[in-house]
């Protein structure tokens, strides 16, 4: 049965509902990775939606913050709180608020300035390891924000100390904040720099939930996996796919209908 | 003082599974006790701050108390914003530990001179500040945060400090701990950090005036302002002694915490460092010599007329 195509396209019509009230930005980021959080929800965590906190869980880490709006959706669709609640998104005093908030239910960390997620789920990682846990740390990130040296810090740790229940996600849309990753500062050979940095690096269809499931299926490897999974900014909407300025831009009426329609009805 | 949190450290190791220490490269001479007895709660997390200390928040929310532990500036200023959103924000129990607080590393040059530590702490809401005077102080406030884990931040001095208390004192948060007091005194030194030995040396020299009571204030942060007013209200004077910039400092602090009484802000009479230090090279005692913190200066802050 196919459990996470029906999540992706629940999360991105509540993603797009979501902004839209609340007049937010961050859709296009969010619509890039609702193929991967959808895969990790429905197919590959385990978890329990009626105790969050259960020590077995495996623990999921969104370091691109403000692509919330998507994580939020999947817990809500997941059971981890009623759906209704996402209506309050962007409100005064919401938990759920504009980047992602560990006072959510399900959520582990609160992030939204970048380069803070890998190192986190580093430390989590290790706790793992030194207890002998058996649950996996998940942790996704963007493409633009391995500008940041922190990452590279932790992935030299990680490479180092052998953490093999680590999965880190890439989220490489090729697209940042004003213009491409190419004209910003260009990543690759990406593979190899992640190779080199000791990581047991897969690359996946970030929209193709068989690429993305076997990608983070975890094999026999000693070391830290990295999947680089190629995405579309904007992903299922066409007027948004790769365009900059919907990582700014919220959709009116028109474009929300438009969007809506487009993706279809997840009861169709 | 450092020898006395190592061995509080692993002391409290020996009783708890939860303890670890994670060091940035630096610790030689004083980590291996450590290492050695507890190889798997011992981490060398390289030169790279950044990782240190969302890797110790990271190990902080499953249940570990994390001890982060390098020197001067290095876990402080260089992993700031992991501190404000990973620790601070998130309530995890890290204890950011900085040897060579104030001036102790003086000759090393500005890059490890802790002079603004003070300020850059003490604005998270959720961090408690342990400067301890000596190293019985630091075994007093070893012994509070390990029975009470959360956001802090530990600044010892190097080695070699005297014990002024002849035992372990008891400390509690934003409480002056009493060093040397007689209930008549009118006027009191009030310091926080090594610079309590300064403070005490000048209360002993032979010009200096009688009747003063001497403090230590060990435990203070964002949320400890309420408890100075009436601690304030007791004395006429109080001169607040630190090994700090001006800005942002204890003296400041406690300036702060009488906004709700300016009544008695004109009894509060800070002495830190001058930033004529910024910059500068030598001995912690040169420097700050030249930063206006000397036995002389302290007699005249307690003795100038009102």
């Amino acid at each position: 049965m196919d459990l996470s195509g029906p999540l992706a396209l629940r999360i991105r019509r509540s993603a797009l509902q979501m902004v839209h009230r609340a007049k937010a930005s961050h859709i296009a980021s969010a619509l890039s990775i609702a193929d991967i959080v959808a895969v990790l929800y429905a197919q590959v965590m385990r978890y329990d939606a009626s105790n969050p906190r259960w020590s077995h869980r495996d623990r999921f880490i969104l370091s691109k913050g403000h692509a919330c709006v998507a994580v939020y959706a999947a817990l809500a669709h997941s059971n981890f709180f009623p759906v209704t609640q996402l209506d309050t998104y962007g409100e005064d005093h919401s938990w759920l608020m504009n980047h992602i908030s560990h006072k959510v239910p399900g959520v582990e960390f609160s992030t939204g300035s970048l380069g803070h997620g890998l190192p986190f789920a580093v430390g989590k990682s290790l706790a793992s390891q030194m207890h002998g846990g058996t649950w996996r740390t998940f942790v996704l990130l963007s493409d633009g924000e391995l500008d940041e040296g922190s990452n590279w810090e932790s992935l030299m740790f990680a490479g180092h100390h052998r953490l093999d229940r680590l999965t880190v996600i890439i989220d490489y849309n090729k697209l940042q904040s004003l213009d491409s990753v190419f004209n910003t500062l260009g990543l690759e050979p990406l593979r190899t720099k992640l190779e080199s940095f000791g990581a047991h690096v897969v690359e996946a269809d970030g929209h193709d939930h068989c690429s993305l499931l076997a990608a983070m299926t975890l094999g026999r490897n000693p070391k830290p996996t990295v999947v680089i999974a190629h995405t579309v900014k904007g992903k299922g909407v066409s007027f948004m796919e790769d365009r900059v300025e919907w990582h700014y831009k919220n959709p009116n009426d028109v474009q929300l209908a438009e969007a809506l329609s487009e993706l279809g009805s997840p009861d169709a | 003082m450092r020898n006395a949190f190592i061995e509080e450290l692993l002391a409290a190791a020996e009783r708890s599974d939860n303890i670890v220490l994670v060091v940035g490269d630096l610790g030689f001479g004083v980590v291996e006790p450590f290492a050695q007895r507890f190889p798997k709660r011992f981490l060398n997390a390289g030169v790279a701050e950044q990782n240190m200390m969302g890797l110790a928040a990271g190990l902080a929310s499953e249940g570990m108390h994390v001890f982060v532990y390098s020197i001067a500036n290095f876990p402080t200023f260089r992993c700031a914003e992991q501190i404000r959103n990973d620790v601070d924000y998130h309530q995890l129990p890290v204890t950011v530990v900085s040897v060579g607080g104030g001036l102790a590393y003086g000759n090393l040059g500005y890059s490890h001179h802790a002079v603004q530590d003070f300020a850059l702490m003490r604005v998270m809401p959720n961090m408690i500040i342990a400067s301890p005077g000596d190293p019985m102080e630091v075994r007093a406030c070893m012994h509070f945060l390990l029975k009470n884990p959360q956001p802090s931040y530990l600044r010892l001095g190097k080695a070699g400090e005297v014990s002024l208390h002849p035992s372990v004192p008891t400390v509690q948060p934003g409480k002056w701990v009493p060093v040397k007091t007689n209930p008549r005194d009118q006027h009191v030194c009030l310091t926080s950090g090594t610079v309590l030995e300064l403070a005490h040396r000048a209360l002993f020299l032979q010009n200096a005036p009688p009747h003063i009571s001497l403090y230590s204030m060990p435990l203070w942060g964002m949320s400890l302002k309420d408890l100075q007013a009436e601690q304030v209200s007791r004395y006429q004077r109080v001169v607040t002694i630190e090994d700090h910039l001006p800005d942002g400092g204890f003296g400041s602090w406690l300036l702060e915490s009488l906004v709700q009484s300016p009544q008695m802000l004109p009894k509060v009479r800070p002495l830190a460092l001058s930033s004529d230090t910024c910059g500068m090279v030598g001995s912690a005692t040169t420097l700050n010599r030249v930063g206006g913190l000397t036995e002389d200066a302290i007699v005249k802050a307690l003795t100038a007329a009102d």
